[in-house]
């Protein structure tokens, strides 16, 4: 389905900085069985989020209310582990637009572009300065531009640029998805399958 | 410039429709795989544009991730799993997919019955909404996961707009030791690349190590390339692919046999071409593995000590969240650690030759009673197997049970799911918090050394129980 345009996104970003986050932690699987796209963010990190019982993890950071914003922040390897695109769905059913980390998983990365939620990928340095200054102030503000394919730390005034690919830089700044894109050369599909041999 | 090319050149260049400068290219995709977890919301997608899927024909649906593992004749107790098992049977009658729901004859783990009906081919590229689908380029295939959205994209046109990954060559040369399994020459190469090492990279395996191993053994290897973050990994098609593929329901027969034959024995990587990426490992260092933390490059040696925080790759922080999780300190021995659970099974280890490895060592030996052991072949002809080779007697003899086909324990979506705090050695693919159940510890490992610890009841080394002619 088509999504949210996106182009600028100034906001304020909630830190996770732990390696490795793999979608297990992000949705786990005992929720993946719904059959529409609606409610995952309920469950964005259930287990580290709520204890058995249902109450909430107080030391857990989405459960910190100083800590607020469209933008997420990772640590190294962000979104490892299964294909569920569930897990991209609950970071922006939640209300993320944008995760940054200095290195994520191809298929979250993937499953990410595809609906609408920018992944930024920045240097380990870049990372560590945008954590330091959410340390320091929590309600820092980040400007992340498409457009220009910078991340800025709005106090500082310090940016690094981010790699997307142009054809899914367009894609996100409009709003379409690859489905448009695939049944527009519909023929050119066809021609090509009238060949395989499988 | 270089024109020597790499198998997985050769397979994924021959499957380009059209190439986007500086963007994806466009790739025709021959089998798609379908399951009930990641394929509604795609269904839902085809519905509300006024779609079809394209090719019927080259889409194969079965029911695993959320199906029970006991009573399958009974209706799933589960209102929502048997919503969503529901709703791809209607969506697969809707769309004219064949599927293998519950109770057909061909159900079981997606990953093992595309294999065992031909419809696993060398050459094809295969995608499927589940990211083992790396298991499928044992065949010399290009296959693997994808998201939902990927999965409409895949019902609608065929086709997938992916940017083609770096390559990297892999190889295992010299012999495997006593005790050595396909699972463990994987968990070694994820402990040596960590669980990232390979982001952004198909991978072919190569050298002895795989051109010793049975077709079985090369789906273990391939299935946990994912683990390593490839994206997948494939090993050239040899006479031991073209036998295993021969005269399987949806291979080709006849003339189109020879057809296909004639153009999987060119695919093979050429000498002299080049990878992003090569590292060579030697077979000799490679002993019985596990796991000791919350990903699956977290794995030693079954002899080692748990590494020192400060000699481990990555943050510190990170670590000792880890191995607090597991409860495990920094320098202990694996070896003699107690266990809970037993886990034989899954798409990594769920074939026929993981139950013959398992059967082999807890032959004339007993469950340990402090042991829950869930042994679950991946198909009903995984099933009939252990069945017909007397495999189940042996079993049962020894105290364990047999369930029926299913993910199960691997992702515990279903009721297989270990207690808060449990400890299970597990052939699966994940030792991720929580990933058998909410709280649960994993350790993976391979079927032998899953054995070895459903006997003792503890961590133990397979090698001190297996007879020393067996070498």
């Amino acid at each position: 389905m088509a999504y949210d345009k996106f182009n600028t996104l100034k906001s304020s970003a909630v830190p996770l900085p732990i390696e490795n986050v793999d979608t297990d932690q992000i949705i786990p699987a005992r929720f993946l069985k719904a059959t529409e796209r609606k409610g995952f963010g309920d469950n964005l990190f259930r287990d580290w989020r709520y204890n058995s019982d249902g109450t909430e993890k107080k030391d857990f950071v989405l459960n910190n209310p100083t800590y607020n914003g469209k933008i997420l922040v990772g640590g190294k390897n962000f979104g490892s582990g299964s294909s569920r695109e569930h897990a991209a769905w609950a970071v922006y059913d939640y209300g993320f637009r944008v995760v940054v980390s200095s290195f994520f998983a191809d298929i979250f990365r993937n499953n990410c572009l595809n609906i609408g939620v920018l992944p930024v990928q920045v240097s380990a340095e870049f990372l560590d300065k945008i954590l330091k200054a959410i340390e320091a102030d929590p309600k820092a503000t980040f400007e992340v531009s498409l457009p220009e394919q910078t991340i800025t730390i709005d106090g500082s005034g310090e940016s690094e640029p981010f790699d997307i690919n142009v054809y899914k830089k367009a894609n996100m700044l409009n709003g379409f998805d690859d489905i448009d894109y695939l049944l527009n050369i519909s023929e050119e599909i066809k021609e090509f399958a009238s060949d395989r041999p499988l | 410039m270089n024109t020597k090319k790499t198998l997985f050149d050769k397979v994924w260049d021959s499957h380009v429709v059209q190439h986007i400068e500086n963007g994806p290219d466009v790739l025709f995709i021959d089998r798609h795989l379908v399951h009930e977890v990641t394929s509604p919301v795609a269904f839902l997608g085809l519905k509300s544009r006024g779609i079809k899927v394209l090719h019927p024909e080259k889409t194969f649906a079965t029911a695993d991730h959320n199906t029970p593992t006991i009573n399958q004749h009974l209706p799933v107790a589960d209102p929502l799993s048997a919503n969503q098992l529901r709703m791809l049977e209607e969506n697969s009658n809707e769309f004219g997919i064949s599927y293998w729901g519950l109770g057909h004859e061909k159900n079981g783990i997606v990953h093992v019955v595309g294999p065992e009906y031909g419809i696993t081919q060398p050459g094809a590229t295969i995608v499927c909404g589940d990211s083992h689908t790396s298991t499928h380029g044992a065949f010399g295939a290009i296959a693997f996961g994808i998201g939902t959205s990927e999965v409409e994209m895949v019902l609608a046109t065929q086709c997938i707009m992916q940017t083609k990954p770096k390559s990297m060559r892999i190889n295992v040369e010299g012999s495997l030791g006593r005790g050595v399994t396909p699972k463990d020459v994987a968990l070694y190469i994820i402990s040596q690349l960590t669980t990232s090492g390979a982001t952004g990279y198909f991978v072919e395996y190569a050298g002895q190590v795989f051109r010793d191993m049975t077709m079985e053994g090369r789906m273990t290897v391939c299935n946990l390339s994912i683990e390593m973050g490839a994206r997948g990994g494939m090993i050239a098609p040899d006479e031991k692919t073209f036998e295993y593929v021969k005269g399987r329901e949806f291979t080709p027969a006849g003339a189109a046999w020879d057809k296909a034959m004639a153009y999987w024995e060119t695919l093979p990587t050429e000498e002299g071409a080049e990878f992003d990426k090569e590292i060579t490992f030697n077979a000799a260092d490679i002993e019985p593995m596990i796991t000791y933390g919350t990903n699956p490059g977290m794995g030693i040696g079954i002899s080692n000590g748990i590494p020192q925080a400060d000699a481990v790759e990555g943050g510190v922080a990170t670590y000792k969240k880890s191995l607090q999780y597991m409860n495990f300190s920094e320098g202990d021995s694996m070896m003699g650690k107690p266990i809970d659970f037993v886990f034989l099974g899954s798409c990594t280890n769920g074939r026929i030759e993981d139950f013959r490895l398992f059967t082999s060592l807890v032959k004339g030996r007993s469950k340990a009673p402090n042991v829950t052991a869930w042994l679950v072949p991946g198909s009903h002809q995984v099933e009939k197997a252990i069945k017909d080779e007397g495999l189940l007697a042996i079993l049962n003899e020894a105290g364990f049970e047999l369930r029926e086909p299913g993910c199960s324990a691997c992702l515990a979506m279903n009721d297989d799911k270990v207690p808060a705090g449990k400890y299970a050695v597990s052939t699966s693919n994940r030792n991720f918090e929580g990933r058998q159940g909410p709280g649960s510890r994993t350790l993976l490992a391979s079927p032998l050394v899953a054995a070895a610890a459903a006997v003792t009841g503890k961590v133990t080394d397979p090698r001190e129980l297996m007879e020393l002619e067996t070498a």
